[in-house]
């Protein structure tokens, strides 16, 4: 079973990379990641603590769309209902705390647990299907959770749920302090990315990689395509779900719109925006689109359109996304 | 009880015959040019606010109706001709992003255009009253108009795509595209025509529709998110999947907001019923479409292979 594995070896060794490997490019990473720890004082120092918040969305979206690509990029899996994890982590820090649960140490794992739950149940039924109509089945059960949202007064109901506070961490680590908050969610940031990176480069994300390039292949090789799709599909719901426990805790408040077939369509967008396949490319898709909607939201309350003809040159100009402006290197993806 | 379910059944058939109009130039377009369209939504928005203009301008809904099922087709093929032309040999991924690009334009446009607050559109004064149609069951004229149009459309459709030259061109397209391009098939200027027909269909559908729902902004969203999941129940590229599929949704998900709160509430109470009845009702129709997709991944009436 080591042979698929190894035959990545020699590619390996001409190239610097082989094809399915994802380096972090320890240097540009560290560099960011440094500028990332600063933004908050630089803010501050300049009074402009409003860019805390801005940036605590960005690493929150940029959090869910890497868990979008884990599947959409690198499993192939076109998921038109991703925000319904999103929505369920939110959701369930929402409930807790609407019966008086608080701590994040029991709210967070929970909600993340139930958000891998029901991608487990949805990924288990929609992956029989392929092509368009996995694109639909996923979408229809993304729909499906947003009318539950929609319906149920108990918890707001069409108006949303809103949240009393943000969850309590730690004594005297205040969530409540935008600073304090933005640092959590980059700490998470970072552990997810790092993870997804390990996860790429490892075993499972190169069977992965190559059931995207040539399931019939990886079958009669004698992979378990299913069980491989499906814990991507798994893992991919839960880590959108521990965006979703964030975001709520941002907003200090849940609203349905949050599992809306326009927010997949959006973290769809930020994916695709960035790069289909490239590790950082969700990253750069999620830091341009919101940036984007900050910048054109300032100029016109028409913001959309401008945003709307960005994406269209985008998708005419640079098929493969922006990271593909930068490297310029062939992925062969082709038509599903 | 009996009257009831009579309504609730000519509910059904006349929203399903109008979810067939937007789901038959969706399936098409899907069918033959292997293109997912978020934009169609945005069609049968336009259609319905040049309807609604026109109307008003022109004190007559038949021209309103007339001017704007023309001006839409027209802006339906100069997007398929400036734009989407370029997305079809791309993913679907790509395809997904393009037209929802779209969409966020053509809202924002008629917002623009328009302003945020919704448009009137009232239906003929002839038939803004009810008609009797049984002893004791009188019910209203405009949906009975609308439900003749949908039959109208739906026969004309049907007789176009099995009886006409073109018509067989397109299920040609739809079944096998290379082939067809292969027979010599002018398959550029028939997608154009294509494109035209459904955003004339679109634009139908919206002028009907106008009167009973609003004309707003983002009308065109949730709507078309019914016509993919009839389309997918349906089989993508098959009129006949369509037809089934739509009528089908409509009566599932019309019969549905009346009968189960109702039957909730005889189960277990006013409360329950308010609170689950509502949210039954409204996945009613995903669960229908999981199911079907469960059973026959391929929807009803596959039209490939």
């Amino acid at each position: 079973m080591t042979q698929p594995a190894s035959t990545t070896e020699p590619a390996a060794q001409t190239s610097v990379t082989g094809l399915l490997d994802h380096p972090m490019h320890w240097r540009r990473a560290g560099v960011l990641l440094a500028l990332l720890v600063a933004l908050p004082f630089v803010a501050q120092a300049s009074g402009q603590e409003f860019y805390i918040g801005v940036a605590s969305r960005i690493l929150i979206f940029a959090l869910a769309a890497v868990s979008l690509n884990l599947i959409l990029g690198f499993g192939g899996m076109v998921s038109f209902g991703h925000a319904a994890y999103l929505g369920l982590g939110a959701y369930t820090v929402g409930i807790l705390m609407f019966h008086g649960v608080t701590s994040a140490w029991l709210a967070w794992p929970l909600a993340v647990l139930a958000s891998g739950l029901f991608a487990l149940a949805i990924g288990a039924i929609s992956l029989r299907t392929k092509g368009v109509y996995f694109i639909m089945i996923t979408l229809a059960f993304a729909q499906m959770l947003y009318y539950i949202a929609v319906s149920v007064k108990a918890y707001g109901g069409d108006d949303g749920l809103s949240l009393a506070s943000r969850s309590t961490l730690l004594p005297g680590v205040d969530l409540a302090d935008d600073r304090i908050f933005y640092f959590v969610v980059l700490v998470l940031f970072v552990l997810v990315f790092w993870g997804v990176q390990r996860l790429l480069n490892a075993r499972f994300g190169h069977t992965l990689q190559a059931i995207r390039e040539n399931e019939p292949r990886m079958v009669a090789i004698g992979f378990p395509v299913y069980r491989y799709k499906l814990v991507a599909f798994t893992i991919a719901g839960a880590l959108a779900g521990l965006a979703g426990v964030l975001l709520v805790n941002l907003n200090s408040f849940a609203s349905p719109s949050m599992l809306q077939w326009h927010q997949s369509g959006v973290l769809m967008m930020m994916v695709i925006l960035g790069g289909v396949g490239h590790l950082y490319g969700p990253v750069i898709g999620a830091v341009v689109f919101l940036l984007l909607e900050e910048i054109l939201a300032g100029f016109t309350i028409h913001w959309q359109f401008g945003l709307g003809a960005l994406l269209l040159a985008v998708v005419l100009a640079a098929p493969n996304g922006l990271m593909s402006l930068a490297t310029r290197r062939h992925t062969g993806e082709g038509k599903k | 009880m009996g009257i009831l379910i009579l309504e609730q059944a000519l509910n059904g058939l006349q929203f399903g015959l109008m979810l067939f109009l937007l789901a038959a130039g969706l399936t098409l377009v899907f069918g033959i040019m292997d293109m997912i369209n978020l934009a169609h939504g945005s069609l049968y928005m336009i259609g319905a606010y040049l309807i609604a203009t026109v109307a008003l301008a022109s004190n007559s809904f038949v021209v309103g109706l007339g001017v704007g099922i023309v001006a839409t087709a027209v802006i339906g093929m100069l997007l398929e001709m400036t734009i989407l032309r370029r997305l079809y040999q791309r993913d679907h991924l790509s395809q997904v992003l393009g037209t929802f690009a779209i969409l966020l334009m053509c809202n924002e446009a008629v917002r623009m255009v328009w302003g945020p607050q919704p448009v009137m559109l009232n239906p003929p004064d002839a038939l803004a009253g009810p008609v009797q149609l049984l002893p004791g069951f009188s019910y209203s004229a405009f949906r009975l108009l609308i439900i003749g149009v949908g039959l109208a459309v739906a026969l004309l459709l049907y007789l176009g795509v099995t009886r006409t030259r073109v018509g067989m061109q397109v299920r040609a397209g739809a079944s096998n595209r290379e082939m067809a391009l292969a027979m010599g098939v002018n398959v550029q200027r028939l997608f154009t025509l294509v494109f035209g027909l459904g955003a004339a269909l679109c634009a139908v559908a919206g002028g009907m529709l106008g009167p009973l729902l609003s004309v707003q902004v983002g009308m065109g969203e949730s709507i078309l998110i019914l016509a993919f999941v009839v389309i997918v129940i349906g089989g993508i590229g098959s009129i006949r999947g369509a037809l089934m599929g739509s009528l089908l949704v409509g009566v599932v998900d019309t019969s549905g907001r009346t009968l189960v709160p109702m039957l909730l509430e005889g189960l277990f109470g006013p409360a329950v019923a308010a609170n689950a009845g509502a949210a039954i009702a409204s996945i009613l129709i995903y669960v229908l479409m999981a199911a079907v997709l469960f059973y026959k991944p391929q929807g009803l009436f596959p039209a490939h292979g």
